[in-house]
């Protein structure tokens, strides 16, 4: 199947209901390690057909670019589409509840055995680990910017002001937010 | 702080920070680092550290962070609460934008914006790399697993589930 081309609308799935939307975002959340986005277009676009590609790209566009968790805003922009605001809590509630459970289980076996000498070590390289593999994702990154000098301004002064000096997001992103669409704007428009 | 207190504290950051998450909770993680750490000191950078370890081990999405901090902060109704400031108020916004807005789609100035933005998120991601470097490295191992790490992700395909493993295995090997 060429997969740059739509699918006509007949060979989409009808309109899922409610359980159908608890289900798939459910799917969704037990999938994935680290990244859940493959995995939510897998299940939208692949497995049960709910919209096509393009919409999928469209509402994910959609949802990177407003704020909040990229994947909860998916879960609540499908979910509305079909069925408005159950739909909106049932995509919402099949994607967080194992995930948040999961998270205070966890939480309590650290509180428990955390501090046991083995699990510390392991944690701690864990930790690093972890560390490495958000640094190599920001690298990959900015290899997008390397050609533009405005813009990596921006972003060394993101990462001075919020990483370096600890200063309050909200403040550095009003102050800066601005300064780089405007950059943005002018070299796009001069 | 009284138990009451932390939480209406904590929704409140939160809640804040749903509405300047672009880009998703990764972008906000320094900030929570600053109000956790040091603001409020809840925890330490390693304890910190080691909270986005327990995250990107398990499945699931990485706003799942939020959960196990505000179980550490407040324990269970600190884990709801973090959990549903942060998620609150940016799932109404776009419910309101999927409903009422299908020519935001279309609009030009999308472009401009995101273009504006991408650079910002850009160094709060490297921002969060650095913070969480400093609270999980402070021998020889942690740095040299952090480069590796690096190294590895840039070269290599390798799966990150096999470098989380090797590592923790690696670390009660070498550390005890």
């Amino acid at each position: 199947m060429d997969a740059s081309r739509p699918l006509p609308p007949a060979a989409l799935a009808a309109t899922p209901t409610v359980a159908e939307l608890f289900a798939g975002f459910l799917f969704v959340a037990l999938s994935g390690f680290g990244g859940v986005l493959p995995w939510a277009r897998r299940m939208l676009v692949e497995q049960r057909r709910w919209v096509t590609a393009e919409e999928f790209t469209d509402v994910l566009a959609l949802c990177q670019f407003l704020p909040g968790p990229n994947i909860v805003n998916v879960s609540i922009c499908i979910g509305t589409r079909f069925r408005g605001v159950p739909g909106a809590v049932a995509a919402f509630a099949g994607l967080m509840a194992v995930p948040v459970s999961l998270a205070i289980a966890l939480g309590a076996l650290y509180t428990r055995f955390g501090q046991v000498t083995p699990v510390r070590h392991a944690i701690g390289a864990v930790a690093s680990v972890a560390a490495g593999l958000i640094i190599a994702m920001g690298l990959r990154m900015i290899a997008s910017l390397r050609r533009s000098p405005h813009a990596l301004a921006v972003t060394a002064i993101a990462f001075a002001a919020v990483g370096v000096l600890q200063w309050p997001l909200v403040w550095v992103l009003l102050g800066l937010t601005p300064l780089s669409i405007g950059a943005a704007w002018w070299r796009r428009y001069r | 702080m009284s138990d009451g207190r932390i939480l209406g504290v904590l929704a409140t950051h939160f809640a804040v920070l749903s509405l300047i998450a672009v880009g998703g909770a990764n972008t906000v993680l320094p900030d929570i680092h600053r109000f956790v750490v040091d603001a409020n000191g809840w925890m330490s950078d390693a304890e910190f550290a080691d909270m986005f370890a327990i995250v990107q081990a398990a499945p699931g999405p990485n706003v799942m962070i939020v959960s196990l901090i505000g179980w550490k902060v407040a324990g269970f109704f600190g884990a709801l609460v973090a959990t549903g400031a942060m998620c609150g108020p940016s799932c109404l916004l776009i419910y309101l934008v999927e409903r009422t807005w299908s020519r935001f789609r279309a609009a030009p100035w999308r472009v401009v914006v995101q273009a504006g933005l991408a650079p910002v998120t850009i160094g709060l991601v490297l921002a969060t790399g650095y913070i969480v470097t400093r609270g999980a490295d402070s021998d020889g191992l942690g740095y040299a697993l952090t480069a590796a790490t690096v190294v590895l992700t840039l070269a290599t395909r390798l799966t990150p589930l096999w470098l989380l493993a090797g590592a923790a295995l690696l670390g009660m090997v070498l550390r005890a």
